[in-house]
């Protein structure tokens, strides 16, 4: 989303029915609680709801360092009794479960909302997870809506659980609720002032001993919690005509179930744990046999398995993935010892993969460039769209895991380096906005254990890979006003990176790039390379003069091909044998000029300075003319 | 068509993919239907693969479209109307622009991009209407006018009038950018017009199987 379409935004009013994805319908909900502070690290695809929160007034938002952090913010307010709310992506919970875990002793004031986005089947991610896991792991309630509007609704009702029973609450969401559209009809703001924070040591301060005495009540907390989800709403059962199977079923998977089985009868858990077993038991009698449907593990099926109800669930459908109408049908069929339908049987036919790549004048194509050019070399990557580095053309990244394990893991490349590695150089690459959320401790790490590391510090002032939100690297805050910014060759000094190891360079002057990165990975102590120039997606993108190729001096290097921008474009390929006899590959080139923005990164390697600006090309062409 | 209508939009990040799918959308809103729209795009502005869902009808239940279930596949880029084919149900119909967008992987020369994407749809049993949109958005003067001529194309063959759709699009550049109303009105009857063409042309080949069989 544009920052321009952000401040076209105005709340609509009460009782209009709007085309929502379920981050915007979760966004409105927020605003109409009354919640007075939002906090988020940008992920996919849980991104658009801080986008959103923050287009509606009366809501102080912010993007946060890290995930941890957001909660701990949004945490507060809840402790000053301010209705708070805080999102993020399924990984983003893993960086800020410490919190969790201790939050749920305190428990909140004012009502505070966690929404947590699973990115089931993995469109944009490092990992499958299921975040249903935490409502077990810190006993606190989890609640699934299936679509837009119930987004919204669960929202809503999220606050007033979370109030009621003074407990965090999860909102588990996952893809196909945060960017499926559909209708919703919304209802009226309503304004809540913060009761103010009451000084409560025995509540806030969690020593051991005043931990151990509230675990207790914790514990007591999740009996009521449960006995709430067997008469909430929340829980509904539908009663079908065709009792052979009846579905247990909470999420998105609910919708999939009800278009597949329209006659069977369903138990939809949109208030999913505490598990409502006596409603299960209940619902159990009337039909043959249960088939839990969840994604993406098995958490309900395995609890009702130890309450001793009879259910099939993973044992038939698949572990991981997103389910859908044609993987349930099948699996049903078989169950039942019916036919198997056999729609959705054609094949895909075969077509190249288009995986993403790095845009046309992206900064970081100078340094992956220069990076397949060095040899000899371990690169440890992170989480950001230089991840792409690791693919064609470049070839140059070997490892990347999660947010700033860059840092860590290039330490324990050296530290931990065998004897056919004696003299590799290791290289860390990451991200502006990485560094901040997660790589700073390991640089410290680096730095303090005297590791021999090059870090490449890519700043485009951007969080680049979901959309260019800003952060403390940019100067710029969540609405686009100026913020204090960090220097980030100050910060990576203050930890302890000698001054003479510190380099600020433009990504798109190979030579000196490259000079420099060959320099510092000789050096056996950590150096850091920032490079500066911005994401081509943000307003500080400012467009030259567009290239193009003069069709008679290219010699059909390809060196161009090897920057990996996707203006370029190969227009045929040939082979020549070489007076040594080695054969070589030619490919002939064109620039989409429409597309290029005249970065240059491409005029550097050409050999017979075959690219030149399109306009000069142009009046040379015209001067031909006139003659 | 059965109760609900599917409609999948596909093509390669920042085509406007996404964009034609909630007019659609919008459209379908204004007559009245429930609507669910999703999309497969990872990481689309990357260049990668877009594919959008749009069901609409009485109630909508699963947002996504089943395989070879979609009464309608429109195709922003000819490998992409190939690559999703098997979505439609067998009676359904291929809107396919030839204009192509050869990714880095092609250029590389580690993929081949497909002869003829549209005979190959065709040899394998969809019925296709094809259409050169990149060249008629070029010719108007944008290639960003594409979408509004992949909307015009497909106008004729949803299940409400092409002006409902028209008029969706006109309102919405009415709102953000009027100089720009008259320009989309003229590719969006573009698009019709190339579609309405390649459906006669269709036709009259089928008459000529028909007449040699």
């Amino acid at each position: 989303m544009t920052a321009a379409a952000i401040k076209a935004f105005r709340p609509a009013p009460a009782q209009s029915r709007l085309l929502m994805s379920g981050n915007e319908a979760v966004s409105r909900a927020v605003w109409e609680s009354g919640v007075r502070v939002a906090a988020a690290y940008p992920g996919t695809p849980a991104t658009e709801m801080l986008e959103v929160v923050s287009t509606y007034p009366d809501i102080y938002s912010e993007w946060s360092v890290n995930e941890k952090v957001s909660l701990e913010v949004a945490f507060g307010a809840a402790m000053a009794g301010s209705r708070s709310f805080c999102a993020m992506k399924h990984v983003g919970m893993n960086v800020a479960s410490d919190a969790l875990m201790t939050m749920t002793l305190t428990g909140v004031a004012g009502g505070l909302v966690i929404a947590i986005a699973d990115d089931v089947g993995l469109s944009s991610s490092q990992n499958e997870q299921d975040s249903r896991y935490w409502g077990r792991f810190a006993h606190v309630p989890v609640l699934e809506p299936s679509d837009s509007q119930e987004a919204y609704e669960f929202t809503l009702a999220a606050f007033e659980l979370s109030e009621r029973f003074q407990v965090p609450v999860i909102l588990r969401l996952t893809t196909r609720i945060c960017h499926v559209k559909g209708l919703v009809t919304v209802g009226e703001r309503s304004e809540r002032a913060a009761a103010g924070f009451k000084k409560e040591v025995a509540r806030w301060v969690m020593v051991p001993g005043a931990a151990g005495r509230r675990l207790p009540l914790m514990y007591e907390r999740e009996r009521k919690l449960r006995a709430e989800s067997e008469v909430s709403a929340l829980n509904v059962v539908e009663s079908g005509s065709d009792r052979r199977v009846g579905f247990v079923t909470s999420g998105p998977a609910y919708m999939h179930v009800r278009e597949s089985f329209p006659d069977a009868p369903v138990l939809k858990l949109g208030f999913s744990f505490p598990v409502p077993f006596e409603k299960v038991r209940t619902f159990a009698a009337l039909c043959d046999q249960l088939v839990v449907v969840e994604e993406v593990e098995p958490l309900i099926e395995t609890e009702l398995k130890a309450q001793g109800i009879a259910v099939s669930g993973k044992d038939i459908l698949p572990q991981s993935g997103e389910l859908s109408p044609n993987v349930l049908k099948p699996v049903v069929a078989r169950l039942l010892g019916e036919p198997v339908p056999e729609t959705g049987k054609t094949l895909p036919m075969p077509v190249f993969p288009r995986p993403p790549t790095m845009c046309v004048a992206c900064p970081h194509l100078g340094v992956y460039y220069t990076l397949a050019q060095l040899r000899n070399v371990t690169i440890s990557g992170d989480i950001g769209c230089y991840t792409l580095g690791f693919g064609h053309p470049w070839n140059a990244l070997d490892a990347c895991i999660s947010m700033g394990a860059s840092m860590g893991m290039a330490l324990g490349l050296d530290k931990g380096r065998g004897e056919s590695d004696k003299d590799k150089k290791i290289v860390a690459v990451i991200g502006d906005s990485t560094f901040l959320h997660m790589g700073m401790q390991g640089l410290l790490d680096i730095v303090y254990n005297r590791g021999n590391v090059t870090v490449l510090l890519l700043d485009n002032r951007a969080v680049g890979m979901t959309g260019g939100q800003n952060n403390p690297g940019n100067g710029r805050d969540i609405h686009d006003n100026e913020a204090p910014r960090v220097d980030f060759a100050t910060l990576v000094k203050a930890l302890g990176v000698r001054e003479e190891r510190v380099h600020v360079v433009d990504p798109y002057e190979l030579p000196t790039l490259f000079k420099t990165l060959r320099e510092e990975t000789k050096i056996p102590e950590p150096s850091v390379i920032i490079t500066n120039q911005p994401c081509v997606l943000i307003k500080d993108y400012h467009k030259l003069k567009p290239f193009t190729v003069i069709d008679d001096k290219c010699t059909g290097c390809g060196n161009c091909v090897d920057i990996g921008c996707p203006a370029i474009h190969v227009t045929r390929r040939d082979k020549v044998t070489k007076a040594s006899g080695r054969e070589v590959d030619l490919s002939f080139v064109r620039i989409e000029t429409a597309a290029c923005t005249g970065c240059g990164l491409c005029v550097q390697p050409c050999a017979p300075d075959a690219i030149v600006h399109a306009d000069t090309l142009t009046s040379v062409i015209n001067f031909a003319k006139k003659d | 068509m059965s109760e609900t209508t599917n409609i999948l939009v596909v093509g390669i990040g920042g085509q406007g993919v996404m964009t034609a799918t909630e007019i659609l959308a919008e459209a379908a809103i204004a007559l009245g239907h429930d609507v669910k729209k999703t999309e497969v795009a990872g990481m689309a502005q990357r260049g990668g693969v877009v594919s959008s869902h749009l069901r609409f009808g009485p109630r909508v239940l699963s947002p996504q479209i089943t395989p070879g279930t979609a009464d309608l596949l429109l195709g922003f880029e000819a490998a992409e109307g190939m690559r999703w084919r098997h979505m439609l149900r067998p009676a359904g119909l291929a809107l396919m622009n030839t204009g192509r967008l050869v990714p880095p992987v092609v250029d590389l020369g580690l993929c081949d991009y497909p002869e003829d994407p549209v005979a190959s749809v065709r040899a394998a049993g969809t019925r296709v209407y094809a259409f050169d949109a990149s060249a008629i958005a070029k010719e108007l003067g944008d290639s960003r006018l594409g979408n509004t001529v992949m909307l015009g194309a497909i106008s004729d063959h949803l299940p409400f009038s092409a002006e409902v759709l028209e008029h969706c699009i006109l309102k919405r550049f009415a709102a953000k950018k009027p100089a720009l109303v008259e320009l989309n009105r003229r590719a969006f009857a573009a698009g019709r017009e190339a579609a309405g063409q390649a459906a006669q042309a269709e036709k009259s080949e089928e008459g000529v199987a028909a007449v040699a069989a």
